[in-house]
This record gives structure tokens, C-alpha cells and sequence, in this order.
């Protein structure tokens, strides 16, 4: 099999407030995916031989049974040389990565901060509440490794930090998702349109939109929807929100506010959306907000959110412990406890009736729509390429109709 | 303008414990040194590359042309096999010990003591 190589960093869409990315620092992009994609690709899968070969074998053989659940896999693979370094390399990686991102942004902060100033100068679709406060899911450590979190703030009007999470993305999915790094929200616009085609919302609510990278495709599918941007952080708020106009979203509303304080009449949003947000709350955010989500929906309307998926019964042990590691090694401390869930009853005692659940998988077209230019030039999945390839980079949702 | 410390932000670390894998953490700053100095070597050898593409077209080598340059569609697929080459040749032996255990690879003491057995 060929080993994908990521597009270059050239091949992304220009920033859209127009921060410079200069050649040198396209250059250490590029080293940083492909570099990720080495890991990913070539290493990682060398560290379950190194389970299967050594450290399973020893722990049967000092223990006298089988490892018997993920937390003693973990404590297992700690010692094991392969392991130690692809998790070493893995985290540094993503270290570098905000390294390259923030050096970019920093060096031309003026210039962004007064891009988005006037992007956002009187716009009354962009609205803050500077009594808001950072929960304590957010405010306890920066999740994934990103310095200073979602909402830190250094000066007035500051966007710097979600500037470098804009920009960088491109890295921590290693090229594989779009030239926008939307293929989050694509693939929910594609998943929506073919499993309910006549499902018509007037008001839409991305909840924890953060930069609204997710929000805009669902904003472009449905151009006759209110819609509404949700986040806890001004600063993602502010440059979610300058980004939108810039790209020609006049329409969508940025606001601030957290979950537990969300201003909005019961009954008033026809789909409530989340994509990869709940992991980074907690057990009882999640239980309240998933409450409040049916408060805030219209009968007949839609909860979809796209999450991790929880571990099933034939979830091996290495695949739990893999799917676990973020939780421990990149900052997404409720990213565990969230795979053992079990959201059909979450959702049922959040209120939705149990005959109107759903979930699956949502696939963007990965190929050959996202890169255009690339797709031609370099096969990505290489001769294997296959639906059931396109299947494993899907989405896990869930969600239920009021 | 606003008076920042570049470097010092670009530097900032992450809020929470940082872990540490290898069994002395000595190991693991010099391993993060050691990519990031292969990081930039990488940007110097794409840099260069760029200068190499820049002569052969026939274009003069200023720092305005080197930012303007875009990789067409070969070059950019040269670029990016360069950079997978790279980092292989880089993390050579850690694939080689992986291929060991795969191959069940027997210690030259061992083997040793089966040569000269009788």
C-alpha cells in the first residue's frame, strides 16, 4: 500500500482575514503533516505489534492471566521502547505545531486584530457578553495541547489564539481534511440531505461552534435558515464571525454565551447541532445540555452531534486504550469518560422519546472534492481505494428528533 | 502598536501537567530538539528547492520571488516525496527495531551459545 502524502500547505484555501503565511513557514507545515502522517501511518501501527508481541505476552506471563481492561493496557504499554517513542514524537509533534501556528500569528498580531476590528466594526450579527464565564472544563488545562485554550485574551479585540487555530489546522489533521478544514461540516450537510431530504429548518443552532469552521457549510446548504453560532469564547466568537463576513456569510450570527445561560426561548431552533464539542465539557454539563437542547427545539426538530463513539462490546482493549490516548496525552480530560457512555440513554432522559434516536456515520466527499488540484496530482488512499476506506474516516453522530 | 513578546507567545505552553514517556525525561527534550533542528533543516532544504526552481526557469533569486513562488503540480508532488523520504531516513532506527521484533531477531549472544554448542 502507498503511504498517503498529505497536499502542501500551499494548497489550502488563503486565510480568509488574510494573514501572510510566508514560504519558510509553509515549508515547516508541510514537514509537521507529513510528519504526521509518517506517525500515523508507519509507526503507530508498529506500537500494537509491540502489544501483541512483548508486552501482552510478558504481563500474561508475570501476571498469570490477560490483561483485563484499558487502564492496565495503559500501564503495560508505559515501559514498552516503540510505544514510548511514537507517544513521545506524537505529542512534540503536536507541540510543534502550535509552535509553527502561534509564530505566524504573533508576528503580524496588529495587523489581524485590526483585520477582524473592521470585519466586525458595528455588525449586529456578531454579539458579546463580557460577563460570561470560562467553565471549568475549559479553564483547568488548554485541551489539545493548544496554549492559552479557546477564549485567553492578551489585548483588547484579540483573536490570536483562534488565528493560529485556524491556520495550523491543516497540520493536526494532517492534510486529510478540506482546503477550509470543513470537512466536519460537509460531511453533516451530506449525512442530513441524504438520510432526511425533506427536512426543512428555519432556525438552526450550532452549539460550542467555536470559529464556526463547521457552521458555514451548514449555513451555505440551507441559505434560507436563521443561523446561530454559539460559543463560550469571545475571542473564537470574534474571528468566527470576522471570517464569515470575509468569505461572504452576512447572515450568521455569532453570540456569546454559555451553555447554562443561553438566551433563547423554548421551542425556538428546529435543529440544534454540536460537532466534537461535548468531550470537551463534562459528565454534568453533558447531562444538563443535552436537556436544555430539548428544551430549546421546536417539536419536529432535530439534535444531531457529532462525537466520539462510545465503546461497544466488541471494542477490543488496544483499540480502547488507543481511542482513550487523547484523554490522557493531549489535553481532553472527559474524552474517556465519554467513550463509555451510552448516548441513546442520555438522550432518552434528556427527554426524547426513544423511537426517534438515531445514529450512524457521516462522510464528506472525501475525495475527490476536497483538494481539487491534489486529488489529481497524488492518489491519496492509494489502489485501495474503496468505500469501506472512505467509511472509516466518517464521522460518528447521534441525535434524536423532538 | 501593540508591544509583544513574539517569541515568547510563539513558545507559550499549553495549561495542565505535560507527560513525559520515556523513562528519563533527559530523553525526551533532546529528542524534541533533535526534531525540531530536522523540522528546520526540512524548511532550509524546501527553501533551497524553491532557489533550485527559481534558476532553472530562468527567474532571478530575490526574497520578493521565493515568497511568490508556487509549486506547480509535479513540484509539489517532488516536495512532498522529499519530506516523507526525509523523515524515514530520520526515524531509521526506530523502524529498524520494529522490524526486529517482527522478525523475532535472536541476540548475537544467543546465537553465540547455539554455534557453539555441540
Amino acid at each position: 500500500m502507498s503511504t498517503p502524502l498529505p497536499p502542501p500547505y500551499d494548497r489550502t484555501a488563503p486565510n480568509a482575514l488574510g494573514a501572510e503565511v510566508r514560504h519558510d513557514e509553509k515549508a515547516r507545515f508541510d514537514f509537521l503533516a507529513n510528519l504526521n502522517v509518517h506517525l500515523g501511518s508507519k509507526l503507530f501501527p508498529g506500537t500494537k505489534t509491540a502489544f501483541e508481541k512483548r508486552v501482552a505476552p510478558a504481563f500474561k506471563k508475570t501476571k498469570g492471566r490477560d490483561l483485563a481492561n484499558r487502564v492496565e493496557v495503559r500501564d503495560a504499554m508505559k515501559g514498552d521502547p516503540v510505544y514510548q517513542f511514537w507517544a513521545a514524537l506524537r505529542r512534540n509533534t503536536m507541540e510543534m505545531r502550535q509552535q509553527a501556528g502561534r509564530s505566524v500569528v504573533y508576528r503580524q498580531f496588529d495587523k489581524l486584530t485590526e483585520r477582524a476590528r473592521a470585519l466586525n466594526d458595528a455588525k449586529p450579527t456578531l454579539k458579546l457578553d463580557p460577563t460570561t464565564k470560562i467553565p471549568r472544563y475549559l479553564a483547568a488545562v488548554d485541551n489539545h495541547c493548544m496554549p492559552g485554550s479557546y477564549y485567553t485574551e492578551i489585548a483588547p479585540d484579540d483573536i490570536s489564539g483562534p488565528a493560529n487555530y485556524d491556520i495550523g489546522i491543516f497540520v493536526t489533521g494532517a492534510g486529510a481534511s478540506s482546503a477550509r478544514g470543513d470537512s466536519g461540516g460537509r460531511a453533516i450537510v451530506k449525512f442530513v440531505r441524504e438520510s432526511f431530504p425533506d427536512f426543512k429548518p428555519k432556525r438552526i443552532m450550532d452549539l460550542g461552534a467555536g470559529i464556526g469552521t463547521n457552521t458555514l457549510p451548514i449555513a451555505e446548504a440551507f441559505p434560507d435558515a436563521e443561523v446561530v453560532a454559539v460559543d463560550v469564547a469571545a475571542a473564537m466568537l470574534r474571528y468566527g464571525h470576522a471570517r464569515a463576513q470575509a468569505m461572504g456569510f452576512n447572515k450568521v450570527q455569532f453570540i456569546q454565551a454559555a451553555l447554562e445561560d443561553l438566551d433563547f426561548a423554548p421551542g425556538s431552533f428546529d435543529w440544534i447541532q454540536t460537532t466534537m464539542f461535548w468531550h470537551e465539557t463534562s459528565m454534568p454539563t453533558l447531562m444538563s445540555g443535552l436537556k436544555r437542547v430539548y428544551e430549546l427545539l421546536a417539536p419536529g426538530g432535530m439534535s444531531l452531534n457529532v462525537e466520539q463513539p462510545n465503546f461497544t462490546a466488541t471494542t477490543t482493549l488496544w483499540d480502547q486504550f488507543t481511542k482513550d490516548w487523547d484523554a490522557w496525552y493531549n489535553n481532553e480530560p472527559f474524552w474517556s469518560k465519554l467513550h463509555t457512555l451510552d448516548y441513546p440513554k442520555l438522550m432518552a432522559a434528556s427527554g426524547f422519546a426513544k423511537d426517534k434516536l438515531f445514529d450512524g456515520y457521516a462522510n464528506s466527499d472525501v475525495e475527490p472534492g476536497f483538494y481539487p488540484d491534489w486529488a489529481k496530482v497524488y492518489d491519496r488512499h492509494g489502489p485501495e481505494k474503496s468505500v469501506e476506506k472512505a467509511q472509516k474516516r466518517g464521522w460518528y453522530l447521534f441525535g434524536g428528533w423532538k | 502598536m501593540t508591544q509583544i513578546d513574539v517569541n515568547a507567545l510563539a513558545n507559550a505552553k499549553a495549561k495542565g501537567k505535560r507527560p513525559y514517556f520515556f523513562d528519563d525525561p533527559a530523553v525526551e527534550r533532546v529528542l524534541a530538539i533533535t526534531m525540531a533542528v530536522a523540522g528546520e533543516l526540512a524548511v532550509t532544504r524546501e527553501r533551497l528547492d524553491t532557489v533550485e526552481r527559481l534558476l532553472e526557469a530562468g527567474t532571478s533569486v530575490t526574497k520578493a520571488n521565493i515568497e511568490a513562488y508556487r509549486p506547480d503540480d509535479d513540484a509539489a508532488r517532488e516536495r512532498q516525496e522529499w519530506h516523507a523520504e526525509y523523515i524515514n531516513r530520520i526515524l531509521r532506527i526506530v523502524h529498524q527495531e520494529l522490524e526486529g521484533l517482527q522478525n523475532d531477531d535472536v541476540s548475537p549472544e544467543q546465537l553465540a551459545d547455539d554455534m557453539a554448542a555441540s
